[in-house]
């Protein structure tokens, strides 16, 4: 199978150089021959990479523990899922998987994309073979090679560390990747308009729907990251503003900026060369990230797949980063803006600012995160910098980026009056004041979560307003009923009310982080029938009563299950388990010995209002005696709520088909025509 | 389940006589079938365990194991750490001797070095890294807010100049936006 594995990677390689080298060359120009060349070298590396990856699988499946990888990330006892996602567990896997998912996304954009768009697909697969073929040479020359042998072969593998042991990993680093790996696709248009010239909106348009899918899964898989780390690691939150995590947000954050921005050029033919820099910003930023999460030159608890393969993502990033701007400074006259803004106060100026803060958080998150290492090089002194630090600069931010939410859109295109404005803004202000009112009447003084919730009536206010008046237009122009008026709105015009509802789970998830402020812990040693009372903030009276420890042996593992009898206001209310979990692998006497250190299993009841999360902590000296942290999280449940709006939202989005408007005609509802007066005669028409 | 393997499991011998305790569930406290799998002994909780003033100063304290982590997290997340545990001791102690948070802090600033902090004091150079972020963004937003209203009063000058002269809306462009114009219509004639 190694070989097999070897011969596959190899064979990717040289097809990989093939395309890119073709499709540099411009020789495809006139010559549909060498054309089809480019494009089927695209599906030749798939095809070589799924043969590597099934090599891979097989190894796995078949214990071959003379595979170093194999033998690094599995053991017999492994459950067969987590054998499955050990694929991607470590370093070398994950690089495969990078590999063959990108190939799998370039095969797809070749195959999938409009023939209109012909002039532009060589150039799509000379840049996405030529990040394959860098993902690939990774592997085969710089001791990434997940086909490396062992001198020897070992009785049994090392195990899946246990904090990868959950459902969650099988999804959540897949989901991110495929986040990151996706973003190679619109990069790859972007580089093709530069280098074919094409520079209208026809990039844009064969490109959106992958950005949105990337944007989607880097949503997915954030969101994922956070659940895992919450139900996981047991330490009551889930984000901690590591290395990273923070990597992860970066390249959401200006696609997202890319998503708003990008209908200002499609509308109104502005900011075209800030669109084309986002798209570079965002690919550079994914492989950034893969560079702080491999690299381990910033301390993270993400420490499963550090090595020196992270400076030749350095180097990566630093050459694409030269050539991508080069190329955008060389096209920089052709991509001038068709119309010039009209008004402070426009849906565009508003888009603009709020490019501008989501731009801003990218850049004071990369700051916070690169900010010890420019330290220790000014001042030549270590700092940590921390959640207070990321708390105290992105908080702000955060919550003017939510006041503009909201704001966005109720402003008209083009230039708004005073009337237009009184009249958008009077309901959702109104739902936002009542809002932050009823809630300081009810006792809430700490003024971050009050403004949080403040703000978040204000953008509900505009979203249900947005949705009303598009109910009751159809409901007017059509006698249709409410459900039926609702549903045919979104239905037709999905890129618009998409979009609020992703606004919507963004919302929902400022309403549920605001919540954590209010969380309420303590800790407790308990001996059987031994109880302790914890005070939740919504005023509920919990009361936890010890029950006893049972151990047994489950799978790969030696589990000590803690009980705990849970009574809300003293009333029964079932019971939580928290577990420890000592994982074994048995050596080559067949005897079993621990294969890491013991992990937490955290027992969560989760609610609407709050979650109780429960930790055992251990035994005290060896008895039924149990030393536990309980907590009290409130919100938490609404955190998954939107992300799970979010990723519906985004869906709707993207969807294909049903009303979706041709672009000329886009452009002409936000008046595109205006420019001829405004920038050439200066008359308004 | 396999008795005989469960307790090959056992490494240290002096634990073997606890299994003639009570079992779970026998007596008020029963001793576990197999402690050495029920992860890392651990003391009874003490009173300053849940002290909030000893908690939030353990917020702005890192561990120094390497967890990145804050000393509170880190000694109630997976309790496999043997140096939360003494630092959050540290803490208590130096609580006992009367201290204040401050004092506290500054204490294991002495000791350990500014990286203890989670986060830089705002002052020198770190104060750059709490600017910089939202000074950029004012900035920059000044400057754009700057220019586009710049470019619109400009426009709007143009405007009514044109409206002025009583002109021709035409007349008052030059040749190349006239020639732009005529582009553009074409291109929309299309």
């Amino acid at each position: 199978m190694t070989l097999l594995g070897n011969f596959a990677l190899w064979a990717a390689l040289l097809f990989g150089i093939w395309g890119a080298v073709l499709a540099f060359s411009n020789r495809w120009h006139g010559r549909p021959e060498v054309a089809l060349s480019v494009t089927r070298s695209v599906y030749a590396v798939f095809a070589a990479l799924v043969v590597a990856s099934v090599a891979l699988w097989k190894g796995i499946i078949a214990h071959d523990f003379n595979i170093e990888y194999v033998w690094a990330y599995t053991s017999r006892n492994l459950p067969a899922g987590y054998l499955f996602s050990a694929f991607w567990a470590g370093q070398k896997g994950s690089l495969l998987f990078w590999a063959v998912v990108l190939s799998l996304f370039a095969s797809l954009a070749q195959a999938m994309t409009p023939r209109r768009y012909a002039a532009l697909m060589p150039y799509v697969a000379g840049v996405t073979s030529s990040v394959a073929v860098f993902f690939v040479a990774v592997m085969l020359f710089s001791g990434a090679n997940p086909f490396e042998r062992l001198p020897f072969t070992p009785a049994d593998g090392r195990g899946l560390n246990p904090q990868l042991q959950n459902p969650g990993m099988m999804i959540h680093p897949p989901m991110l990747y495929l986040g990151y790996i996706s973003i190679t696709i619109p990069f790859a248009f972007a580089m093709a308009a530069l280098l074919s010239r094409k520079l209208d909106t026809g990039w844009i348009h064969a490109m959106r729907r992958w950005m949105l899918v990337s944007w989607l899964f880097l949503s997915i898989g954030i969101t994922l990251g956070m659940w895992w780390a919450y139900v996981e690691l047991g330490w009551g939150g889930y984000w901690a503003w590591d290395p990273v995590e923070n990597a992860s947000l970066l390249p959401w954050l200006t696609m997202t900026a890319f998503l708003h921005s990008v209908m200002i050029q499609e509308k109104r033919g502005m900011l075209k060369r800030w669109n084309l820099s986002l798209v570079v910003g965002t690919f550079l930023l994914s492989i950034f990230g893969t560079f702080i999460t491999r690299s381990g030159v910033i301390a993270s608890v993400h420490s499963f797949t550090q090595s020196n393969v992270g400076y030749y993502f350095l180097a990566f990033l630093f050459l694409i980063a030269v050539v991508s701007y080069t190329l955008l400074y060389t096209r920089w006259p052709l991509l001038e803006a068709d119309v010039e803004l009209e008004s402070m106060v426009s849906r565009e100026a508003a888009f603009l600012f709020n490019n501008l803060l989501f731009v801003g958080i990218a850049f004071s998150v990369l700051w916070g995160t690169l900010f010890p290492i420019l330290s220790e090089a000014v001042r030549g002194t270590k700092i940590t910098v921390g959640p207070p630090f990321f708390n105290k600069v992105n908080v702000p931010l955060g919550l003017l980026l939510l006041g503009l939410t909201g704001i966005g859109p109720l402003i008209a295109w083009r230039k708004a009056s005073v009337q237009n404005l009184r009249r958008q803004f009077a309901f959702p202000v109104g739902v936002g004041v009542v809002v932050a009112a009823l809630l300081s009447a009810l006792g809430v003084r700490e003024l971050a979560p009050l403004m949080t919730w403040g703000l978040a009536g204000f953008v509900s206010g505009t979203i249900a307003q947005e949705f009303w008046r598009g109910t009751r237009a159809r409901i007017r122009m059509h006698g249709e009923t409410v459900p039926v008026a609702l549903a045919h709105l979104v239905g037709r015009n999905r890129r618009r009310y998409g979009g609020y509802i992703v606004h919507l789970g963004m919302l929902v998830y400022f309403v549920a982080f605001a919540g954590m402020a209010f969380k309420v812990q303590r800790e407790a040693t308990l001996k059987p029938g031994e109880s302790v009372e914890l005070k939740s903030p919504f005023g509920h009276t919990y009361t936890f009563t010890h029950v006893g420890i049972s151990q047994f042996k489950q799978f790969n593992r030696y589990v000590s299950a803690a009980t705990i009898e849970v009574a809300r206001d003293g009333v029964p209310d079932g019971r939580i388990v928290s577990e420890k979990r000592q994982h074994f692998t048995v050596n080559e006497l067949g005897t079993e010995e621990a294969s890491f250190e013991p992990s937490t299993e955290v027992g969560i009841r989760s609610g609407l209002q709050e979650d109780i999360y429960i930790v055992f902590a251990g035994a005290v000296n060896g008895t039924e005696e149990a030393v536990y942290r309980f907590n009290i999280n409130p919100l938490v449940w609404w955190v998954w709520a939107g992300g799970f709006i979010l990723a519906f939202g985004g869906l709707i989005t993207m969807w294909p088909g049903g009303g979706t408007m041709a672009a000329s005609r886009r452009s002409a509802q936000a008046g595109y025509g205006v420019e001829l007066s405004t920038t050439g005669a200066g008359a308004e028409t | 389940m396999d008795r005989r393997r469960f307790l090959a499991f056992r490494q240290d011998s002096v634990r073997k006589d606890s299994i003639t305790s009570p079992r779970a569930g026998q007596g008020a406290v029963g001793t576990l079938f197999n402690p050495d799998v029920a992860g890392r002994p651990r003391a009874p909780t003490l009173e300053s365990d849940n002290d909030v003033s000893v908690r939030n100063t353990e917020l702005k304290l890192r561990c120094t194991c390497g967890c990145t982590l804050d000393v509170f997290t880190c000694r109630t997340t997976d309790f496999t750490c043997t140096y939360s545990p003494a630092l959050h001791r540290e803490v208590v102690d130096l609580f006992a001797e009367g201290k204040t948070s401050e004092a506290v802090i500054a204490a294991f600033v002495d000791k350990y070095g500014e990286k203890i902090l989670m986060a830089p004091k705002p002052e020198g150079f770190n104060l750059a890294g709490y600017v910089v972020p939202g000074a950029a963004i004012l900035a920059v937003g000044g400057i754009v807010a700057w220019i586009i209203n710049r470019r619109v009063q400009l426009s709007r000058h143009r405007a009514s100049a044109g409206a002025d002269a009583g002109l021709p809306v035409a007349a008052a462009a030059t040749n190349a936006e006239l020639e732009r114009l005529e582009r553009e219509l074409a291109e929309m004639e299309k």
